[in-house]
């Protein structure tokens, strides 16, 4: 079986602060790590490994070169391969951009079986790509997958809603996007570490996955970030009393004030 | 300077689970109950923490000198009694054993030390021989296929808990360190060897230390280690790298002592500002810093001349007692830092505290390190 899993390195945000006079991230010094939904599909994908011997994990990232770091983790934890697409024309690019250029990556590989994405990047908060991905390669996708079973043709999965979970049987090749709950990702060892540093990182630029530049990074990024900030609080709201007609009454006098309406 | 990219991954490891795993609530229960969850042990042994330099051959991790000062590190940062647990199976327990072992001793015993399932004291001390460790007067007198042991071993750090133990009798009592040999002693399954009663220490709680009583115990003569005679080799070559994990050891607790202090020394508040701000404790606070990286680049050099193929004897002995020195005075000034809170229990540094006054007494005391340094500078 060969498995894909998409990963992405991040700053740490619980490291993070907030430049108070911006409203933008102070990324300088903060530690970079595995986004925690990726590290939930690759313990996912590894898991199936443990259980099917023969089984191949790959890693694929979109980045610069450092995420070279984050690559060597996963290695660590059990990958057998990764690749790291990384070019400047990818650079400044938003989640339309990015899933051209990891799909572009997973079309270069070839073939696999199934495709794990983390539910979200704790930078961006999206949740966009996943699917995004899954659209430009034709497979179906199955976001929020809180569980997974693997069948001879195909994989029943558990979907997480607000209340509850749905239950959906997918056809393979299929993406899933996997939330917290999925599993307990495994930690590395030492072992695993003296391996990952042996192992190779294929590196592939805009060229390599047959990608021109206007189709790719900041060029074709029809979402441009204008601003990240935190809202300033607001004060206390007022409670309006009263019987239903009367609290409705007042609202719509304060929101004519307002000229809301 | 002296870390790779892959070290810095090591450590990064061994950091996240110790703050993971090393939970209060667990080492509060640890410090009660006396004992060490298998759970939290059985974890170590997957992430490779109990073979770190072993060969990947006998089932460790094929890491370097450099990887077990990390681990050690970030885990006596958090535990001074979980880096106990580490630090056996990489020095005390698997030294002997990758220093003098037989291809089949070691593909015997070595396996399952790295895999956590079986434990390994080292046991050379004993009441009236402790840094004249050849002293001892505990014997063994071949007869046959076997040798029979008599003595009593005292201070054996994991003793109650081990399956088996690397004892040192003498073979020849004429010959003095010349006549000492070392024994792989089968715990569970010898008539004659027993335990003593775990002692009540004052600190590292959670790892029984005991005396080894050896009363005309018959251990096969196969069982012994490297040849007669070259037992107090084996166990002065075993205590040269014993010496950089209690050095390791002592960064670490330190480590966690200084950062409880700047973390106390932030939030309370005294005379209307934080207590911080009064250059009496910002100025111990900058010695303590500064003694630690001190102790540190000694440390971490030592590891790095062992991995390097470099003598590293001298450095290895100057780290220890510099380092576990330097670990008391922090975690001491770190205590007074606190002012009454260091004094209970609920404070983490009453237990740095406590845990890290043995490490300038075992595996060498600071006066043996001194000897050795000493002795190395002044030869004729």
């Amino acid at each position: 079986m060969k498995i894909l899993v998409c990963v992405k390195q991040v700053p740490d945000t619980n490291e993070v602060k907030i430049d108070p006079v911006k409203g933008t991230l102070i990324r300088d010094g903060v530690p970079s790590i595995l986004n925690p939904d990726d590290a939930n599909a690759l313990e996912e994908a590894l898991k199936i490994k443990d259980e099917r011997p023969g089984t191949t994990v790959s890693v694929i990232t979109m980045g610069p070169p450092q995420a070279d770091d984050m690559l060597r983790e996963c290695l660590a934890m059990g990958a057998d391969e990764a690749y790291l697409l990384s070019d400047r024309a990818f650079g400044g690019a938003d989640t339309c951009a990015t899933s051209t250029t990891i799909a572009a990556g997973i079309d270069k590989i070839g073939d696999y079986d199934i495709i794990f994405a983390g539910r979200q990047a704790i930078d961006g908060d999206t949740a966009q790509v996943g699917p995004q991905v899954a659209w430009r390669l034709g497979i179906p996708v199955v976001t929020y997958v809180q569980d997974v079973k693997l069948c001879e043709e195909e994989v029943i999965v558990q979907r997480q809603m607000e209340n509850g979970y749905e239950i959906l049987e997918v056809q393979m090749p299929c993406l899933l996007t996997a939330v917290k709950e999925l599993n307990e990702p495994r930690y590395m060892s030492i072992g695993g570490i003296m391996d990952a540093y042996a192992k190779k990182v294929t590196v592939w630029n805009h060229e390599d996955v047959g990608l021109d530049p206007k189709d790719c990074g900041l060029n074709a990024s029809p979402t441009q970030v204008f601003r990240s900030f935190t809202p300033a609080p607001k004060g206390k709201g007022e409670m309006l009393d009263g019987t239903v007609t009367e609290m409705t009454e007042q609202l719509t006098e304060k929101l004519k004030e307002k000229h809301y309406l | 300077m002296y870390f790779t990219k892959q070290h810095e991954l090591v450590r990064k490891l061994a950091r996240e689970f110790a703050e993971k795993e090393l939970t209060n609530e667990i080492l509060d229960e640890v410090e009660e109950s006396g004992t060490f969850p298998e759970e939290i042990l059985y974890k170590m042994g997957k992430a490779g923490f109990f073979g770190i330099k072993t060969p990947k051959e006998y089932g460790g991790s094929g890491g370097d000198a450099r990887c077990y000062v990390l681990v050690m590190e970030e885990m006596a940062r958090v535990s001074g009694v979980a880096s106990i647990y580490v630090s056996s199976p990489n020095s005390l327990s698997g030294g002997p054993l990758l220093l003098s072992g037989t291809e089949e001793q070691k593909r015997k015993y070595l396996p399952s030390l790295i895999s956590g399932k079986k434990k390994l004291c080292f046991a050379l001390t004993e009441p009236g021989a402790g840094s004249d460790a050849g002293g001892m007067q505990s014997t063994a007198v071949k007869d046959g296929d076997f040798y029979i042991l008599n003595g009593r071993k005292t201070f054996i750090t994991m003793a109650p808990l081990a399956d088996y133990a690397v004892v040192y009798a003498k073979t020849d009592m004429t010959k003095g360190t010349k006549g000492i040999s070392a024994f792989i002693v089968d715990m569970k399954n010898t008539p004659g060897i027993s335990c003593g009663k775990p002692e009540h220490k004052m600190g590292v709680i959670g790892c029984a230390t005991s005396d080894i009583i050896m009363d005309n115990a018959r251990i096969p003569a196969e069982n012994l280690l490297g040849e007669e005679g070259m037992g107090f080799i084996n166990a002065m070559k075993t205590l040269d790298t014993g010496r950089m994990g209690v050095a390791a050891q002592s960064i670490g607790v330190a480590q966690g002592a200084l950062d409880e202090a700047i973390k106390y020394a932030k939030e309370r508040k005294q005379f209307g500002r934080r207590i911080g701000d009064f250059q009496a404790i910002a100025f111990m606070i900058a010695d303590m810093a500064t003694k630690l990286e001190a102790a540190k680049q000694l440390v971490y050099k030592t590891a790095y001349l062992m991995d390097t193929h470099q003598s590293a004897s001298m450095e290895a002995s100057m780290a220890k007692y510099y380092a576990s020195e330097v670990c008391n005075e922090i975690a001491s000034k770190s205590l007074q830092i606190h002012g009454g809170y260091g004094f209970i229990k609920d404070y983490k540094i009453e237990r740095m505290y406590r845990d890290c006054r043995v490490f300038t007494i075992y595996e060498g005391t600071s006066q043996i390190q001194q000897l050795v340094i000493s002795g190395k500078l002044l030869k004729k």
